[in-house]
C-alpha cells in the first residue's frame, strides 16, 4: 500500500520500511522452514518433474508461490494439465498445419 | 495455584529485556500486586541496577539453588514498594549452574506468596533462554521495530510454539513515530503483520528512559514520560484489564498522510 502512494507522488523507490518488512518476509519463509532459497527451487523443479512423468503439464502457467497464513508456512502450486495428452500433441500439430497452408498470406 | 509466572525474552540483546522486566514489576507493584522479579541472566546481572537495588544484594538465585541461603534471604525488598522483591542472578557463575527444573521448582516454591512471578531471560535460545521460559504461565517477547531482532523474535516464537508455551504476547520497544511516518520504521502493524502474534504494548522510544535507569528508577514511575505510560498499560493487560493501546501514529496520522500525499510536507 505504502507503493501505491509512493507512485501516487511520482516516487518510484520503495521506502526502507517497505524494503524491511519484504525482506523480513523472504528471511522469515526460510527461517521458518528451515530452508535456503537454493534448496526450494531445486525442490519446485523435482515437483514439476515427478508430475510431468505422469501427465504433461503447461510449463509457462505453472505458478509456485510460497505463503504465511498466521505462523504456518504454505507451499501453493497452481499447475496445469496440457489440454492435449503427449499421445495427442503430434495429430493436435498436424491439425493446425492445414489452415496454415491456406492462409499462407495471412499474418498468422 | 497462586502466581502467574511471566518470563520476558527476545532472542536478541538490547531491545529492552530488562528494562521492560524492571518496569512491568514495579508497575505491577504499583497496582498494589505482590510481585517477585527474578534475573535469570547469570554471569551478566542487570535487573538489580536497573531497579537501583545493587547495594543490598547478598545472596543471588545460584545460592538459593544450590541451598547457601533461604529463598527470604535472597528476595532484595524494594525500596518504595514494600510488596516488590528482586531475586538477583549471580555474577559470577555462568548459566549451568541453574536447570529448567529448578527454576520450575522455585517458580513453585514463590506461587503461594505472590501474584506474579516476572522472569528476565538472558538473551540467545541456550541454556538461560531454557530456564527462563521453563516455569512460564506467559511469555512476552521484546522487540524492536528493526530487521534484526524482528527475525530473532520469530525465532522464539516458533521455538515457543514447539515447546507448547504458547505463541505469547510481543511488546515492541523504542518505536519512533515520527520515523515511521516518513516510512523509515516498520510500524507495529507491520510487526505483527510478519510475526502474527499478538501484541501486549507498543512502547516509544523516550528520552526519560536512560536518565531513569541511570538513577536506578524505572521510567514508569515518571508520570509525564511515554513509555512510563506504555509500561503502567502493559501491567494493567497482564492483570487482565483491557486497555485500549495508546494513539500512537498509524490511526492518528491519517490527516498528515493525507497531507503527505498532495505533497504537503
Amino acid at each position: 500500500m505504502a507503493g501505491l502512494f509512493d507512485r501516487m507522488r511520482g516516487r518510484a523507490s520503495r521506502s526502507s520500511a517497505q524494503e524491511a518488512k519484504e525482506r523480513l518476509q523472504f528471511i522469515l519463509f526460510h527461517d521458518r522452514i528451515d530452508l535456503p532459497p537454493e534448496q526450494l527451487e531445486a525442490m519446485k523443479r523435482e515437483i514439476l518433474e515427478v508430475i510431468s512423468k505422469y501427465v504433461s503439464i503447461e510449463q509457462d502457467r505453472v505458478d509456485i508461490a510460497l505463503q504465511q497464513r498466521q505462523r504456518d508456512s504454505l507451499i501453493v502450486a497452481e499447475i496445469p494439465f496440457s489440454k492435449t495428452s503427449e499421445a495427442d500433441s503430434e495429430l493436435v500439430a498436424e491439425l493446425r498445419e492445414e489452415p496454415k497452408i491456406q492462409l499462407d498470406d495471412a499474418d498468422e | 495455584m497462586g502466581a502467574k509466572v511471566v518470563t520476558v525474552t527476545s532472542g536478541k540483546g538490547g531491545v529492552g529485556k530488562t528494562t521492560a522486566t524492571a518496569n512491568l514489576g514495579v508497575a505491577l507493584a504499583r497496582m498494589g500486586k505482590r510481585v517477585v522479579v527474578i534475573d535469570a541472566d547469570i554471569g551478566l546481572r542487570n535487573l538489580d541496577v536497573v531497579m537501583g537495588l545493587e547495594n543490598r544484594i547478598v545472596y543471588d538465585l545460584v545460592d538459593v539453588i544450590e541451598g547457601r541461603c533461604k529463598l527470604r534471604q535472597a528476595m532484595i525488598k524494594h525500596k518504595q514498594f514494600p510488596e516488590l522483591y528482586l531475586i538477583p542472578a549471580a555474577q559470577t557463575r555462568d548459566k549451568t549452574a541453574v536447570s529448567p527444573v529448578d527454576m520450575i521448582q522455585l517458580a513453585d516454591k514463590l506461587r503461594p506468596e505472590v501474584d506474579f512471578i516476572l522472569i528476565d531471560s538472558p538473551a540467545g535460545i541456550e541454556r538461560g533462554f531454557r530456564n527462563a521460559v521453563a516455569p512460564a504461565d506467559e511469555v512476552l517477547i521484546v522487540t524492536n521495530p528493526e530487521v534484526s531482532a524482528v527475525r530473532d523474535a520469530d525465532r522464539i516464537i516458533g521455538l515457543l510454539e514447539a515447546a507448547h508455551k504458547g505463541p505469547g504476547r510481543l511488546i515492541l520497544n523504542r518505536v519512533k513515530m515520527e520515523m515511521i511516518r516518513k516510512g523509515e520504521m516498520l510500524s507495529a502493524d507491520d510487526v505483527t503483520d510478519i510475526l502474527a502474534i499478538k501484541l501486549i504494548g507498543i512502547v516509544p522510544e523516550d528520552e526519560n528512559v536512560v536518565p531513569a535507569s541511570n538513577s536506578g528508577v524505572p521510567v514508569t514511575l515518571n508520570e509525564n514520560s511515554r513509555a512510563g505510560q506504555a509500561f503502567r498499560n502493559i501491567a494493567r493487560r497482564l492483570n487482565g484489564e483491557n486497555v485500549p493501546f495508546m494513539q500512537l501514529d498509524e490511526s492518528g496520522n491519517f490527516l498528515r498522510r493525507l497531507a503527505r500525499l498532495f505533497g504537503q510536507t
